[in-house]
């Protein structure tokens, strides 16, 4: 068949993807840490930030057309309920690593974890 | 244009229409993006049966209807960024000659994805979401494999019909 006779470069290409996809994700987690504080960010406007250690409920956009339930347990933050009509956010795992983030695209709303370490651009503007 | 390469340019596009309401259909796993790339069957077909500007035409026609019927303004973007930096790689993976539809439809898939991170990471002027781009690297490639696959059989079996 036509479509085998140029195997051996394709297989090489899905080699190397996969190698460097790999690679990517070998790197971003040997170098994740536990995150100390969540910040919630609406339309590339910060507007929180929450300590992850301790519980908390918020509603986000309260009286609003778009809201996000918010909620913080065990060092983990997830949004438990959303306005939203596909409901990704809803059903994205709970994050608790610096770097990780919950998207809920139709409100523009970023939900990220920050590093617990010091220094970086954020202390530096604080 | 010939009346038998209208039917076959609609025939096409209404499959990866149809192909796109099926994968909508398909929950993605926990992360979103990740899916199978059904529609791709269709645009790889076109890409190999029609040719590259074909398969472009095809592609944008498919985005826009996606777009009319289910679709909102976000999205619109999205599926355009991965469109347009899929078939640009592919027409270029396929010009080189080197590689079969599985590689070419790999490289689409991957591209594809990447397409859709970095728009997402400009309309949300984040780049927090570098974290979804190792899950959706593997998974686009796992799924280009099996899309291209898929393609290169339809393409040796399915009658030339111009």
């Amino acid at each position: 068949m036509n479509w085998l006779k140029t195997r051996k470069n394709d297989v090489l290409l899905v080699a190397a993807l996969l190698l460097l996809g790999g690679a990517l994700a070998l790197f971003l987690h040997v170098t994740k840490q536990d995150g100390g504080t969540l910040r919630v960010q609406v339309d590339g406007c910060t507007e929180l930030e929450l300590p992850l250690g301790e519980d908390a409920r918020i509603l986000l956009g309260e009286g609003g057309e778009f809201t996000n339930l918010l909620v913080i347990e065990n060092g983990a933050a997830r949004i438990a309920e959303a306005s939203c009509p596909d409901q990704i956010c809803v059903n994205h795992g709970a994050i608790r690593y610096a770097g990780e983030s919950i998207v809920c695209l139709p409100h523009k709303l970023v939900v990220s974890v920050e590093g617990g370490a010091p220094g970086g651009v954020d202390a530096a503007a604080r | 244009m010939k009346a038998s390469k209208v039917a076959q340019y609609g025939l096409i596009a209404a499959l990866a229409l149809v192909l796109s309401y099926l994968e909508s259909l398909v929950p993605s796993l926990g992360v979103p993006g990740v899916k199978l790339g059904l529609p791709n069957i269709a645009i790889v077909f076109a890409l190999y049966r029609l040719g590259w500007r074909d398969a472009c035409i095809i592609s944008l026609v498919r985005v826009f209807l996606v777009f009319l019927l289910f679709g909102n303004g976000a999205g619109l973007a999205y599926s355009l960024a991965g469109a347009a930096l899929s078939l640009s790689l592919m027409g270029l993976l396929k010009k080189t000659g080197r590689f079969s539809s599985v590689g070419v439809s790999v490289a689409g898939g991957v591209a594809h994805n990447a397409g859709q991170i970095l728009v997402a990471m400009a309309l949300l002027e984040t780049a927090r979401l570098a974290w979804y781009l190792p899950v959706l690297w593997i998974s686009g490639t796992v799924a280009g494999v099996l899309i291209g696959i898929v393609s290169g059989v339809l393409v040796e079996r399915v009658p030339d019909q111009r």
